[in-house]
């Protein structure tokens, strides 16, 4: 992580994902929290409660926060290798009809993104190598920004009924 | 990570029983993990009960905690068990593929009963 400099991720692809222009008139939500496991909840807790005056199902519910869980996890364990120190970027943007949440981490990156998202049985025997695809089958959109060494930005979109 | 543990008898086998309480992220993974670890070595038991009523959300991390155990326990002889998990938790339990090699019971809705233990 030593060519920081390089790193043009958060910068300009971040804010053609989901940053608002000044004329946005839809509810938005930025919040940086360290890189621990004790935040995942905090992350699950403000994706479900910024949808909270909505109609929703606590199985739509769940879904949100499963993929949120997974995509923050994935920054903390894979993009920050576990370190405690480092910063994960969450924002969402609630629209008439969708949300739309981004996690982000200046983490290691990755290298193949397809083959990343291929479920598989991952080296580590605790591990079943499903968190993208949770957030495939419970989000309606997935997408994923990532540059080697310098981090990923996952973008996971929900329709709202 | 709250885990009541215990052991019991059931179909004439002596079970290592827990019962984790909240949210199976991450963040307890570890700590759920040793305790069935280290349950198993002090009981010597094989068989696992996971009694999960009182679980509320489960992702990838607790999901792989279980498979974990099954490829341990798998192999010796052994059998890991899920029972009363909420509906949300069922799902991502058939999500993940774990019902086809771990016996789990149908989410419930009634209530918890004592019954079989
Ligand atoms: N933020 C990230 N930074 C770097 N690598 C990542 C990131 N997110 C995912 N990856 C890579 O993609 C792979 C697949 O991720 P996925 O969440 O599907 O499975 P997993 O994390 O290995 O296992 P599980 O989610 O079931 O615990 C990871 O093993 C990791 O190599
Ligand atoms: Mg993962």
């Amino acid at each position: 992580m030593s060519d920081k400099e390089q790193c043009t991720l958060d910068s300009s692809q971040a804010k053609k994902i989901n940053l608002p222009n000044a004329e946005n008139k839809n509810n938005q939500i930025k919040l940086t929290f360290k890189s621990r496991s004790e935040n995942v909840a905090l992350a699950r807790l403000l994706a479900s409660a910024i949808v909270s005056e909505r109609d929703m199902t606590l199985a739509e519910l769940d879904e949100i926060k499963v993929a949120v869980s997974e995509a923050v996890s994935n920054a903390i364990i894979h993009g920050y290798q576990n370190d405690r120190e480092c910063w994960v970027e969450m924002s969402m943007e609630l629209t008439d009809n969708e949300l739309i949440i981004t996690i982000h981490d200046d983490g290691v990156g990755i290298e193949d993104i397809e083959e990343a998202m291929k479920p598989h049985f991952s080296q580590d025997q605790d591990r079943m190598g499903l968190g993208f695809a949770f957030m495939h089958s419970f989000m309606d959109k997935v997408e994923v920004a990532s540059i080697p060494k310098c981090g990923t930005t996952v973008t996971l979109t929900k329709k709202l009924s | 990570m709250e885990i009541i543990s215990k052991l019991k008898k059931y179909q004439n086998k002596e079970w290592l029983y827990l019962q984790p309480k909240g949210e199976l992220d991450m963040a307890c993974a570890d700590e759920f993990k040793e305790t069935i670890i280290e349950g198993l070595h002090k009981s010597g038991s094989r068989m696992l009960w996971l009694d999960f009523s009182q679980i509320t959300f489960i992702d990838s991390s607790g999901l792989g905690v279980i498979l974990g155990r099954y490829r341990e326990l798998e192999p010796m002889g052994g059998k890991i068990i899920i029972t009363h998990p909420h509906e949300q938790v069922y799902r991502l339990l058939t999500a993940s593929g774990l019902h086809r090699i771990i016996d789990i019971d149908k989410p419930v809705s009634v209530k918890y009963t004592k019954e079989g233990m």
